[in-house]
Formats: structure tokens, C-alpha cells, sequence
């Protein structure tokens, strides 16, 4: 079998002297959607953080494409091709929409160019003037999600792209993860909403008090409802 | 003698003019100050000892290696600015994260070192350097006299705050620079080398502070103690126009050299205090300062 594109490994995280993750461990392979299931503060940002290098003290192993990122810088890590979309998204306020969008640097080739991105969101195109965070909840996730998609990065990392919005809108994300996903992109996606996550993802995920607890394939999951509910108590 | 509010023209637009020529050193140098601020989260308190060494810059650089006054316009801010960048990499780095009270007594203490250093070479009393031939000599507008060096001066601070305000407005690096200043960690993780930023920046600022130094040095006595005399203004400045706010630091500055100015024609012992009086009401009225969000 091929390398995984991303293999976290025995991650443990700290903030100060509070113990988060307590040996996380999963894999994401080349062009999959996976998961990351679990309540609130089971430590799924924190992961996310780790993998980015944002979590400054932490141990164990993170591989993409083999190469261990431990200790690598979070721009760094970023350039070896993985896009971050942060919980509290990540606009900002004194930058507009186009130049919002223009900020990551572009990392490899094959990103998409910003005909392609204007076309799967309209609204950042006839938007591009105004500030960042003058956009609604909605177009302001869009807008995190097409600035990593312009990079060239290969794996994106998104972190309850769905919280809190409309759920006509959280529909719109869902196809648009499809989209991207049929483009080849992989994804590691973070939700509270399996429901919503049934619909986008291969694999997921659960995770509990900083550990990975449970594996469930997609097809699966209908059988495994009573499981997820006790898991997520919901 | 024309009169105007009773005071004869042509003090009161003296004093408007050298009030002008002060606000352009104030503009420059909280500008450096607040842009620092902005991604530092720094107040540079030896920002005002580092307009003093752009000050001896021009100095030295004349007596060592014999460049001019316009060359030095260039080279003194360069050599100052990598000596800020070295700063930031050696002193500053290490104490990012950490209370920005650190930060505080750190440059303060720079400040303190700089000082002592150049008095202990040129003495307190400090060193002349004479106006560039070519900006010798007065103009006389009819109401007033206006000495050549004062106008460069003007014009050459309002260009440099100009090119700074459009860097930072215009183009990519500013954009970074803003998105940096929101959030460090999230720029970051985007892609963007941000400890270089950071070291670029500084540098930068320090480079302003440097240059608004080369250019009072015709002008003022070139001594360790010229910064220290400006610095408390300039503090003054950056708290009215609003903490990290670009724009406000410019306009306040010119502003607040103008109504020093007119406090000189009609209050004499009231201009080295008005500053501060304007400071006050400022901050009772507006904390967050006349173009400062609250943060
Ligand atoms: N910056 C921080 N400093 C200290 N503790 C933190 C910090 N960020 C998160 N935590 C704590 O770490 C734990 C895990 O948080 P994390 O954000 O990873 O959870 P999560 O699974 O993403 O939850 P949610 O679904 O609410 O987003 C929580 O107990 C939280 O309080
Ligand atoms: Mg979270």
C-alpha cells in the first residue's frame, strides 16, 4: 500500500501545562474526505493546530507524504502543500475580500486560478471591494475555503466549516467539498454534524479526550447510529 | 505690519512654519512608531535614541568615509534600519509572546545604552552638521521669510508618510502586514514567514525614525540627547491619533507641531505643555484616541 498522505502518530499537545491530545493517531490517504467526529473539546482543533505547527508544545510524529513535520515552522509546514481553514475562519477585517484572497502564497502548481475560483463562488467575485469580515458567516467560509484552494496545497484541513451557518448554506459547502473532492483534493474535516459529514466524507473518524476512540467507514454509519449518539450525545 | 489676532504676521506664520516643520519630524517618527506597534505589539521607547543615531549617521558618515548629506539620506536610514533589524533578531525575538511590559523596559533600556554611548564619544553637547549647499538660503514669500531647508524638510516628510501610507494600503506587502497585525498566527499557518516580517518591519520602522534623524541633522545640534526631547511628543502623538493607527499618527502629528506653533504666538509658557494638555482631553473624551478602534 502507498504511503498515506498524512499519518499523525502518538501526538500529544499541551496548552501551558493543561495535557490535550493524549496520543492522537489516524491516517489520510491521497484524494479522501475524512473526518474528525467528537463533542466539544475533545481536542479536534487542537489536532488541526498540531498539524499546522500552531501548538507549540507537542510530541509525537506527523508525516505528509512521508516527510515528518515535527518542528516545522507553521509556514513551513503550510508550504509543503496543506491549507488551513481555522475554526474562527480566519478573515480579516482590514483586508478586502480580494485582497483576503490573494494572501496565501501560492505553494506548487495545479491550484485553482482566479477564473475557476470566481466561478464555484460568485459571490467573492462581485464582492471582491468590500472589507473581509463585511461579507456574512457564509461568504466569509467560502472565502477561507477558496484561499486555500488557490495555493496549490493539496490537503486541506477544515475546521467546522458548517458551525453556526444557515443550512442552506451549509448544503452549499457540502457541494462545494464535493467539488473540490472530485478535483482530487484531499480533505481532513472537522464536524459536530454527522449528519452533514455522512453526506461529504469516506471515513470518519470519533475522537475523545485527545484520542482517536472509534473508526467507522461511511457505509457504516447508519448502522452504527446508537453508537455516534452515545459518542456525541446528541 | 500686518496684524493678525493682534500678533504682527509674520511671527505668527513664523511660528506656524517651524510648528509645520516640527509636526513633519512628530509625523515621522510616530509613524515608525505606530507601525511597529501595530505587529509587535512593542512600544519602541528607543525609538527616539534611534532618530538620534540616524542624526550622527549623517555625521559620520561625512567624517569617517567623506558621502554628503544626499547620499546619506539614503545610506543612514539602510545602515540604521539593518542595525533596528539586528535588534529585533538578537534582543526582541526572544521576548515575543511574553507581557509587551518587557518589550517596554527592554527598548528603554536600549534606549538608555545608545544615550550613553554617543555621550560618551561626542560629549552632551553633540556636533554640527551644516545645510546642503544646494538647500541654502531663505525665500521671501512677502509675509513671511522662508528658509529653503524648512520647505525640503515639509515636502520630503509629507512624501515619505505618503509612499508609507500607500504601502501599506496598496500593495501585498501591506496587506500581509495588516493581516499580520490581526492575527500573527493564522498568517502564519497560511504560508507567510512571519518572524521575517516581523524583523522586516521593525527594520523599517526604525529605518523612518532614522531618515526624519538625517534630515533634522542640518537643522538641530546633532546630540545624544536630541531623541529623548522629541520621544515624549511623539508618545504624546501616537496615543491622540489612536494606538497602531497609521493615518492618525501622521495627522495628529502635523497637527499637534501646528498648535505648538500657535501656542508659542499667544501663550508662550504654554507650548511645552500643550501636547500633553491636548492628551489629556483626548483621553478623557476618547480613550481609544481620535482614530483609534478600541480594542
Ligand atoms: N488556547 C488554549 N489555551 C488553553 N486551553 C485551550 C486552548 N484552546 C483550547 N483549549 C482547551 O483544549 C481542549 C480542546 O479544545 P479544542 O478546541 O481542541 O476542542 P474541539 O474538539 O475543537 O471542540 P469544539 O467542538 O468546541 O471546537 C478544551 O478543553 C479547551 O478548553
Ligand atoms: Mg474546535
Amino acid at each position: 500500500m502507498n504511503t498515506p498522505l498524512l499519518e499523525v502518530e502518538g501526538l500529544q499537545a499541551w496548552y501551558g501545562e493543561s495535557h490535550i491530545l493524549h496520543g492522537m493517531g489516524f491516517t489520510v490517504a491521497e484524494g479522501e474526505v475524512v473526518t474528525l467526529l467528537g463533542r466539544n473539546g475533545a481536542g479536534k482543533s487542537t489536532t488541526m493546530k498540531s498539524i499546522m505547527g500552531l501548538v507549540p508544545r507537542r510530541q509525537g510524529s506527523i508525516r505528509f507524504r512521508g516527510r515528518e513535520t515535527m518542528g516545522l515552522p507553521p509556514d513551513r509546514v503550510a508550504r509543503l502543500g496543506i491549507g488551513f481553514c481555522p475554526e474562527e475562519r480566519g478573515i480579516f477585517a482590514s483586508l478586502s475580500v480580494a485582497e483576503n484572497l490573494m494572501l496565501p502564497p501560492v505553494v506548487a502548481p495545479g491550484g485553482l486560478d482566479l477564473a475557476a475560483i470566481h466561478e464555484l463562488f460568485p459571490n467573492l467575485a462581485e464582492r471582491a471591494q468590500s472589507g473581509g469580515t463585511k461579507l456574512s458567516g457564509g461568504e466569509q467560509q467560502m472565502l477561507a475555503i477558496a484561499r486555500i484552494l488557490r495555493t496549490g496545497a493539496r490537503l486541506l484541513l477544515l475546521d467546522e466549516p458548517t458551525e453556526g451557518l444557515a443550512p442552506v448554506i451549509v448544503q452549499e459547502i457540502g457541494r462545494t467539498i464535493r467539488t473540490i473532492r472530485e478535483r482530487g483534493y484531499t480533505v481532513l474535516l472537522v464536524e459536530q454534524n454527522f449528519r452533514f459529514a455522512a453526506t461529504v466524507a469516506d471515513r470518519h473518524y470519533v475522537v475523545e479526550h485527545g484520542r482517536i476512540v472509534d473508526h467507522i467507514a461511511n457505509q457504516e454509519l447508519s448502522a452504527r447510529m446508537e453508537d455516534l449518539h452515545a459518542y456525541l450525545g446528541v | 505690519m500686518m496684524m493678525i489676532f493682534g500678533k504682527p504676521a509674520p511671527l505668527l506664520f513664523g511660528q506656524l512654519l517651524l510648528g509645520i516643520v516640527n509636526g513633519s519630524f512628530y509625523a515621522m517618527l510616530s509613524l515608525g512608531l505606530a507601525v511597529i506597534f501595530g505587529i509587535l505589539n512593542i512600544i519602541n521607547f528607543a525609538h527616539g535614541a534611534l532618530f538620534m543615531v540616524g542624526a550622527f549617521s549623517a555625521y559620520l558618515l561625512l567624517h569617517w568615509f567623506g558621502i554628503g548629506y544626499w547620499p546619506a539620506l539614503v545610506l543612514g536610514p539602510l545602515a540604521v534600519g539593518l542595525f533596528g533589524a539586528a535588534i529585533e533578531r538578537v534582543l526582541l525575538r526572544p521576548i515575543r509572546g511574553l507581557d509587551p511590559l518587557y518589550g517596554l523596559l527592554l527598548t528603554f533600556g536600549l534606549a538608555e545604552v545608545l544615550e550613553g554611548v554617543f555621550t560618551n564619544r561626542f560629549g552632551s553637547s553633540g556636533v554640527t552638521y551644516s545645510v546642503p549647499r544646494l538647500l541654502r538660503g531663505t525665500r521671501d514669500l512677502g509675509f513671511m521669510y522662508l528658509p529653503n531647508y524648512h520647505a525640503f524638510v515639509v515636502v520630503a516628510a509629507i512624501v515619505v508618510c505618503l509612499a508609507t501610507w500607500l504601502v501599506i494600503e496598496k500593495t501585498r506587502l501591506g496587506a500581509v502586514l495588516r493581516a499580520a497585525t490581526e492575527n500573527p498566527a493564522i498568517v502564519q499557518a497560511l504560508g507567510i514567514d512571519v518572524p521575517r516580517l516581523v524583523t522586516l518591519t521593525f527594520a523599517g520602522g526604525v529605518a523612518l525614525a532614522a531618515l526624519a534623524g538625517v534630515l533634522a541633522a542640518p537643522m538641530y545640534s546633532v546630540n545624544p540627547g536630541m531623541g529623548s526631547s522629541y520621544i515624549s511628543i511623539v508618545f504624546a502623538v501616537v496615543v491622540i491619533g489612536g494606538m497602531g493607527s497609521i493615518g492618525g499618527a501622521v495627522f495628529t502629528g502635523f497637527l499637534l507641531g501646528v498648535v505648538e506653533g500657535f501656542t508659542k504666538v499667544f501663550y508662550p509658557p504654554g507650548a511645552a505643555t500643550v501636547a500633553f494638555v491636548v492628551m489629556v482631553l483626548v483621553l478623557l473624551l476618547r480613550p481609544a484616541g481620535l482614530f483609534g478602534r478600541s480594542r
